[in-house]
C-alpha cells in the first residue's frame, strides 16, 4: 500500500489577506475592493483549515456546501476538482463567495473562530468559482425527461432552480421583466462588490445547459400561470420574482427631487450604467453631501455608490448604533474605510426644499435604545427637544421593500397577510403547479437563503413531475 | 429586437410607430404602457399604447421629440430595430358613467385616443375635447373624428384650429349643460390640474392619467411615485390613471423637472454628434 501522508494543518499561520486596493483609491471609482486570492494564497489559506471531523462549518452553510471537501482539493492543486465539489451544492460560488454573509454562516462556525481568526472560506469559494474559466467545464445534464417547467424571475433563486432542474434534464425557461439576467444581482449589487461579467458568466453557463432565458417578459401582464399550463405546455412554474416595492421613511418632502429609494440610486448606476452619463442615457444626481438612511447591506452598497459618483461627503443614518446594524461587517469596515460617516441613532422628521426646488436639508432628531423588540435589538426611542438639520443634496432611503406586486397577478396562489407568497419548506404553494422562493416567500433576505430556496423547489419539482 | 413595421409622422415632432410584438399585442389593454430601451446605452422610457392588432401581432406607439431619447427614436425607420420593449405595464383604464369627457393635451392625445375608443365600444355617451398649443401639433383629429363621438371640440392656444383657448372652456360648458357625468384627462400637468378643477367646481369626478418619470415600471424602483390623496402611491403598478381630485400636482411637476440640466446635456451631445456626421 502507498503511503499515505497524513494531513497537518498550519496551526497559527495567520488568515491569508485578499489583495484590497487602497480605500482611497478604489473609492474613486467601481473596481473591485480587492483582487481576490491568488492561487498561492489559496492554498495558504487552504492549509489552515483544521479538516474537522464533524465540519461546523457547513452547519452554518444555508445549502450546505461540501467546505471540508473543496478546501482540501485546493491544497491539493486540484482546481477541477474543488469545482465540481462545490457546484454539486451551489451553483454560484463566484456570487456566493462575494456575498455572502460569511461571518454569520460558514466562517461564524469555524472553529478557528473562536480563538483566533476563521479561515476565509468565502474568499476561497469565490477564487474557486473564479477558476471556471481557466479550468473549463464541460455542461453535464441527465437526458432530457420531457417535461417542462417556467421560472419567472432571473435573480439568485430563479437561476438556482433553473441550473437544478437543466442538469436533471428539465427543459428549463426563466422569464425575466429587465433586458437582461440577475436579478438583483444586477441591479442591485454594485460592480465594486459583485463585478456584472461574473453575473453574465454565470447566466452564459446556464444557457450552455440548455437553459432558455426570455428577456422583456413581464409576468402577470404579458402572461399567466394558465397560460403557460393549457397554452404553452409547461408542467410547472416556480415564482421568483423578488422582493418589490421599496419602504418609504413616509415623513415630510420625501418626494422631493433628490430623494432616492436605493433601489432607483442602485439601478440607474448598476443596470442603466448612470455613472458613464452621457455616454449613456440614464442620468442620476451628483450630490455633494449625501445622506443614506439605513442599516442594511443596501444602504452600505447605497453610500459606497455615492462616494464612486463623487460626493464630498456621505453620512449614514441609522435609527440604532452600528452594533446593531444588519450589513455585514465587511461591508461596514469597508464603507467606513473609504470614508462613509456613520451617524448614529438619529432619525429624520423632514426633508426641506432648496431654493432650487431640490432637497437642501434633512431634520433629524436624536434616538437612545430603549426595551428590546420583536427583533430582539432594543428598540430606539427619540430624546425630547433633539431635533437638527444636516445639509444635504442627494438623500437615499434604504430601509427595506415590501411584497412584489406582479406576485398575485402570475398565478392563483395564497398570499399572507404582508402579501407575500404562503409556500413550504420546498417551496410548494396553494397551487399543485406552482412553487415559490427567494423573497417573495421570506421578504428582503440573502442571496444564498433565496438560492437556497431555489434549490430544495428544484428537488420538490423533480419529486413531484418525475415521481421519484 | 422588436422590428418598426410601419412609421407615420403627424407634425414635426410627432411620430408614430407600428412595431412588431405579437405577445404584447394580445395582452395590451387602453391606459397601460410599455418601456422602450432603443439600445445598449439608452435608457427606459415609457410610452403608452395608442394601438394594438392581436391577428396581426402588432402594437403602436406616439411619441413627441422632446429629448435626445425620443430624437433618436425619430430617426429609425421601418425596417430598423428597437433593442427592448417591455410591457403591458400598469393597470387598464377604467372609466365610470354613462356619458363622459375624454380630454388630451397635446401629445397626450396619443392616450386620449384608444381611450376614447374604449368607451365608445362600451357604448357610452363620448365626447373628446382636444387642445395643442397650435394646430401642427394637434394630433389623430381624424382617428378621433371617425369614432362614433357625442361631441368633439378642438381648441388650441393660438387659435390657429377651433376655439382659442384652453380644453377648460369647452370642459366647463359640458359640466354646466350636464352631458357628462364622469371625465378623464391626460397631457402636460397644469392640463390636467385645470380640467380637475373644473371638473372638482361642477362635482364631476375625473381619472387623470399620470407620466413621471419611470426607470423600471414594475414597482420595484420607486421613481415614478406621486402623492394622491396624502399617500405615496406607484404610477407604474398603482397608476397610472388616479383621481384626478387628489394628485398633488406640483409635486408631479417638480419631480418630473428632476433631470432638466442632464437632458439638455444629452440632447446637445447628441446635435453636435450628428453635426459631426453631417
Amino acid at each position: 500500500m502507498p503511503e499515505v501522508k497524513k494531513y497537518r494543518p498550519n496551526i497559527g499561520a495567520p488568515r491569508t489577506t485578499p489583495n484590497e486596493e487602497p480605500a482611497a483609491e478604489r473609492a474613486c471609482d467601481f473596481r473591485p475592493v480587492d483582487t481576490g486570492f491568488t492561487k498561492e494564497d489559496a492554498i495558504a489559506e487552504a492549509n489552515r483549515c483544521l479538516d474537522c471531523k464533524k465540519p461546523l462549518c457547513m452547519q452554518g452553510c444555508p445549502v450546505g456546501v461540501n467546505i471540508p471537501g473543496f478546501i482540501s482539493k485546493i491544497r491539493d492543486e486540484d482546481w477541477a476538482g474543488a469545482l465540481e465539489t462545490i457546484k454539486g451544492d451551489n451553483l454560484l460560488p463566484s456570487v456566493c463567495g462575494r456575498v455572502c454573509p460569511q461571518e454569520n454562516q460558514c466562517e461564524g462556525k469555524c472553529i478557528l473562530g473562536r480563538k483566533g481568526e476563521a479561515v476565509a472560506i468565502g474568499q476561497l469559494e469565490r477564487m474557486v468559482g473564479d477558476m471556471a474559466e481557466e479550468v473549463g467545464r464541460a455542461p453535464v445534464c441527465k437526458p432530457k425527461n420531457g417535461k417542462k417547467v417556467a421560472i419567472v424571475g432571473s435573480g439568485p433563486s430563479g437561476i438556482a432552480c433553473a441550473g437544478e432542474l437543466a442538469r436533471e434534464g428539465f427543459d428549463v425557461t426563466v422569464f425575466e421583466a429587465f433586458f437582461t439576467g440577475g436579478g438583483v444581482l444586477t441591479y442591485g449589487i454594485p460592480e465594486f462588490r459583485l463585478p456584472k461579467k461574473i453575473v453574465k458568466r454565470e447566466i452564459d453557463g446556464l444557457e450552455q445547459l440548455g437553459v432558455k432565458f426570455e428577456y422583456n417578459s413581464v409576468a402577470g401582464r404579458l402572461f399567466d400561470a394558465d397560460e403557460l399550463f393549457n397554452e404553452e405546455g409547461f408542467d410547472a412554474l416556480y415564482l421568483a420574482v423578488g422582493a418589490g416595492l421599496p419602504r418609504f421613511l413616509k415623513v415630510p418632502g420625501e418626494n422631493l427631487p433628490g430623494v432616492y429609494c436605493a433601489n432607483e440610486y442602485l439601478t440607474r448606476t448598476n443596470l442603466m450604467h448612470a455613472y458613464d452619463f452621457p455616454v449613456y442615457d440614464t442620468p442620476i444626481r451628483q450630490g455633494k453631501n449625501v445622506v443614506v438612511f439605513g442599516g442594511g447591506n443596501v444602504a452600505m452598497d447605497a453610500a459606497r455608490t455615492a462616494l464612486r459618483l463623487g460626493a464630498d461627503s456621505v453620512t449614514l443614518a441609522y435609527r440604532r448604533t452600528e452594533a446593531e446594524m444588519p450589513a455585514r461587517l465587511a461591508e461596514v469596515h469597508h464603507a467606513k474605510e473609504e470614508g462613509v460617516h456613520i451617524l448614529e441613532l438619529v432619525n429624520p422628521l423632514e426633508f426641506i426644499k432648496g431654493e432650487d426646488g431640490f432637497v437642501s436639508a434633512v431634520k433629524l432628531e436624536r434616538m437612545e435604545l430603549g426595551e428590546p423588540d420583536a427583533s430582539g435589538r432594543r428598540r430606539p426611542v427619540p430624546v425630547a427637544d433633539s431635533a437638527f438639520e444636516i445639509p444635504c443634496d442627494v438623500a437615499i432611503t434604504a430601509i427595506g421593500t415590501m411584497a412584489n406586486p406582479f406576485a398575485k397577478l402570475c398565478a392563483d396562489v395564497e398570499l399572507n397577510r404582508w402579501g407575500l407568497i404562503e409556500a413550504d419548506e420546498d417551496g410548494r404553494t396553494s397551487n399543485p403547479k406552482v412553487w415559490a422562493g427567494g423573497d417573495i416567500v421570506t421578504g428582503a433576505a440573502t442571496v444564498i437563503l433565496a438560492m437556497g430556496a431555489g434549490k430544495k423547489a428544484a428537488a420538490s419539482m423533480k419529486k413531484a413531475l418525475l415521481g421519484e | 429586437m422588436f422590428e418598426i413595421l410601419k412609421k407615420t409622422q403627424f407634425s414635426e415632432k410627432v411620430f408614430e410607430f407600428r412595431v412588431h410584438a405579437p405577445r404584447m399585442a394580445k395582452k395590451a389593454h387602453a391606459g397601460q404602457f410599455l418601456m422602450v430601451r432603443i439600445d445598449e446605452t439608452g435608457e427606459r422610457v415609457p410610452f403608452t399604447f395608442a394601438n394594438w392588432n392581436a391577428e396581426e401581432g402588432w402594437i403602436e406607439f406616439i411619441f413627441m421629440v422632446v429629448g435626445k431619447t425620443t430624437q433618436c427614436l425619430s430617426e429609425l425607420n421601418e425596417g430598423d430595430f428597437i433593442r427592448d420593449i417591455t410591457g403591458p405595464l400598469g393597470q387598464p383604464t377604467e372609466v365610470e358613467g354613462d356619458s363622459v369627457a375624454v380630454i388630451g393635451g397635446g401629445v397626450g392625445l396619443a392616450i386620449a385616443y384608444p381611450v376614447a375608443r374604449m368607451l365608445c365600444e362600451q357604448g357610452k355617451n363620448v365626447y373628446v375635447i382636444m387642445g395643442a398649443r397650435t394646430k401642427d401639433l394637434l394630433i389623430l383629429h381624424e382617428q378621433f373624428d371617425a369614432l362614433p363621438l357625442a361631441g368633439l371640440f378642438v381648441t388650441t392656444d393660438d387659435g390657429s384650429m377651433g376655439e382659442k383657448g384652453v380644453v377648460t372652456l369647452p370642459l366647463a360648458r359640458l359640466c354646466e349643460t350636464d352631458s357628462i357625468d364622469h371625465a378623464f384627462c391626460v397631457g402636460p400637468v397644469p392640463m390636467m390640474k385645470f380640467s380637475s378643477l373644473t371638473c372638482h367646481e361642477h362635482n364631476i369626478p375625473i381619472i387623470a392619467s399620470l407620466n413621471p418619470i419611470m426607470v423600471d415600471g414594475t414597482g420595484m424602483c420607486g421613481c415614478c411615485r406621486v402623492e394622491v390623496g396624502g399617500e405615496t402611491k406607484f404610477a407604474c403598478v398603482d397608476g397610472p390613471d388616479f383621481d384626478a381630485s387628489a394628485v398633488d400636482w406640483d409635486d408631479l411637476a417638480a419631480r418630473q423637472a428632476s433631470y432638466r440640466g442632464e437632458e439638455a446635456v444629452s440632447t446637445k451631445r447628441h446635435e453636435e454628434a450628428c453635426a459631426c456626421q453631417k
